[in-house]
């Protein structure tokens, strides 16, 4: 899992993904998320960088790699 | 007599009206009122009761059922049986019945919403050219009958009705059996018991064990119907349809015009008012349309629950079947998984029996089902969680997933409305002989053996029919080999493994040599001129070379059975 920045432009992507959700109610919104979540998930695809995320969201504080 | 678990559901309608009844037989027990001795009684006359009695005595062990209902399973119960149940009941003698009389399906269909279209459609027959498709649906009831038919030619199987197993009592050297009829009490002993009575399992209770793991909080109504429909006889299973807002559907074809309609509720439900019959019908109507005619069979309402002792073999007695495990039916892993038991137990409580392998063999049951029954319940868990989300968010990743499905192959991957038995590979045995040398994984130890079609004797017949109830050596050889005459000894062995050779389609047929036609056993098995495979009674592969050595199979036998690892 990378700790440095992978993405051009920051700023643009962070406030694309914000628009994204404009004029949605918290539910819709959930379920966007969960949509991105998945594709986004397809696209890494190495189950090993994926389970990494999900430990360290689990208990970030074990987490001393960073 | 009342319904085997009445308080699930009752029977409407025309439906089925001719279930057999069994009499009741007064046993000589209980004139002689001596104790007699078996040394495998047998507790639940159910699928898995009888196909355990049935393999016994093709050991050559001979047992009594007690059973203490008068008749087989209602309805609304198992109807989808798998491929490996089917090879299964093939060696015991049914399969074929069941192939002819049950509805063959390989393919499933998940739909959405209102959308007309499939979102996502499997074929579970991964392997074509098999003797069996991956499922045929048949009523539970007709699988019991052509399993109680079958003992005609098994009379060494003792099968009793009416005969209710109230107390057990164990010592080192043997179990006694209390059991209550019609006609009064009496007494059994024998080496071993074998708790096959359901998933409520009285002989639990008697031993104060228990169940662990999950029940879901979600009802489903499920009717039996009997209807004259030209709906495709397909699994047809529906997230979020018009007919059942929010919720899931199931349609799937049986036997004799009778469909399975799975319909699911939710948690907060008033029961009564779900069975009445105008709510039943309303619900049933808004699938099937307004004109087909139909009649109920049976009608249910079912809480599903995903849980197994921790241990399957408590020392003379043995569970096996519901009784050891429960899963919900969305997988069809009960019945299919208890069928596995069955098939793994049964060889090694002979061997035992006969005095040649140790009582820890059992213990490899134990490993192997517990390994099995976890598959099981992992997979029914995570249809259930997908079908039934906990959660806010999980609902959502749902509906995600669902609605990310029509667009994106990916997406349908994580679309869950059952994950199907498939048979179990039993990984990590203790009776597997590991791997030395270089083979695909399809085959490696552990794994059942595939079927595929054969040349034998000048006729087509089915390599799995060439394997089972013993150990059998198997050698694929090159156009001119033959069974050597260290394999042939192997057949006189104390544990015998009978020798079979496999050649290619330009092979001599002679001999009963087994001639791959099609190569399909070469491709399954990664085989060359020169491959042995040891399979168990089970069909199962217990190890593997690419060169017969009698000193590697007489230590991989050895390990296969217990007697050392
Ligand atoms: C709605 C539904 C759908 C299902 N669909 C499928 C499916 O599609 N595929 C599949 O593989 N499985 C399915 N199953 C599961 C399947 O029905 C069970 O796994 C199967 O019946 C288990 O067989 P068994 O012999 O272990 O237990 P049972 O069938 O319950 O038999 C146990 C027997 O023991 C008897 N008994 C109980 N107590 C005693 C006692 N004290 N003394 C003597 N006898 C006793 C009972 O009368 C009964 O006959 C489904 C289940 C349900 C509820």
């Amino acid at each position: 899992m990378k700790s440095e920045i992978n993405i051009s432009d920051p700023d643009g992507f962070y406030s694309s993904l914000i628009d994204l959700h404009e004029g949605l109610s918290t539910d819709e919104s959930l379920i966007v998320n969960a949509k991105l979540i998945l594709m986004m998930a397809n696209e890494i695809g190495d189950r090993s960088i994926l389970d990494e995320m999900l430990a360290f969201l689990r208990n970030p504080s074990e987490d001393q790699s960073r | 007599m009342s319904a085997k678990y009445g308080e699930l559901g009752q029977a409407r309608g025309a439906g089925r009206s001719l279930q057999a009844v069994y009499p009741f037989v007064e046993p000589p027990d209980l004139q002689t009122g001596e104790t007699r001795h078996c040394p495998v009684v047998i507790a639940g006359g159910g699928p898995i009761g009888l196909a355990t009695a049935i393999d016994l005595d093709r050991h050559g062990i001979p047992s009594i059922v007690l059973e203490k209902h008068d008749s087989v399973s209602d309805g609304s119960r198992a109807i989808c049986w798998s491929k490996r149940t089917l090879e299964i009941l093939d060696r015991l003698g049914t399969g074929q019945r069941m192939l002819n009389k049950g509805v063959t399906w390989n393919v499933g269909k998940v739909y959405h919403g209102d959308r007309p279209d499939p979102i996502y459609t499997f074929d579970l027959l991964a392997d074509k050219a098999q003797k069996f498709p991956a499922f045929i649906n048949l009523q539970q009831y007709y699988a019991e009958e052509y399993l109680i038919e079958s003992l005609a030619g098994h009379p060494a199987v003792d099968l009793r009705w009416h005969s209710e197993v109230v107390a057990v009592e164990t010592s080192p050297e043997r179990v006694t059996v209390t059991v209550t009829t019609p006609a009064g009490d009496y007494q059994l002993t024998c080496d071993y018991l074998i708790a096959a009575d359901g998933h409520r399992s009285p002989v639990r209770h008697m031993l104060d064990l228990d169940f662990e793991g999950r029940v879901f909080e979600d009802n489903f109504l499920i009717a039996d119907v009997k209807m004259k429909a030209d709906f495709p006889a397909e699994r047809r299973f529906w997230f979020d349809p018009v007919f059942n807002p929010g919720k899931t559907a199931l349609l799937h074809k049986q036997a004799d015009d009778v469909w399975r309609i799975d319909f699911q509720l939710g948690w907060d439900i008033d029961r009564e008012a779900e069975l009445d019959q105008k709510t039943v019908d309303a619900r049933v109507r808004a699938l099937i349309g307004g004109d087909i005619e139909f009649d109920y069979e049976w009608i249910s309402l079912y809480t599903f629950q995903c849980r197994r002792m921790k241990n399957f073999v408590h020392g003379r007695i043995i569970f096996a079947g519901d009784s050891a495990h429960l899963v919900s039916p969305f997988g069809a892993r009960g019945a299919n998984g208890g069928l596995q038991d069955v098939d793994n137990l049964v060889w090694k409580l002979a061997l035992v029996l006969e005095g040649k392998a140790p009582p820890d063999l059992l213990d490899s049951y134990d490993q192997e089902r517990v390994y099995g029954a976890d598959e099981n319940i992992l997979n029914s868990s995570r249809s259930t969680d997908f079908m039934t989300p906990k959660s806010d968010i999980s609902t959502a990743f749902r509906d995600a997933a669902l609605e990310l499905a029509k667009d994106f192959a990916f997406a349908r991957m994580f679309v869950n409305s059952g994950r199907l038995s498939v048979p179990c590979t039993l990984d990590q045995s203790v009776l597997n002989e590991p791997d030395t040398e270089d083979f695909s994984a399809k085959q490696r130890p552990g794994s059942p053996c595939l079927d595929a079609p054969i040349m034998l004797n000048g006729s087509e017949s089915w390599f799995l029919n060439q394997l089972g109830d013993c150990f059998t050596g198997v050698l694929f050889s090159d156009a001119t080999g033959s069974i050597t005459d260290e394999m042939r000894a192997l057949e006189d062995w104390d544990i015998p493994v009978r020798a079979v050779i496999v050649k290619p389609d330009n092979g001599s047929p002679s001999g009963g040599a087994i001639i791959d036609s099609q190569a399909y056993l070469h491709s399954h098995y990664d085989a060359r001129p020169g491959t042995y495979y040891l399979i168990r009674p089970d069909q199962h592969v217990a190890a593997r070379w690419r060169a017969f050595d009698r000193t590697k199979v007489e230590r991989a036998l050895s390990r296969a059975t217990g007697h050392s690892t």
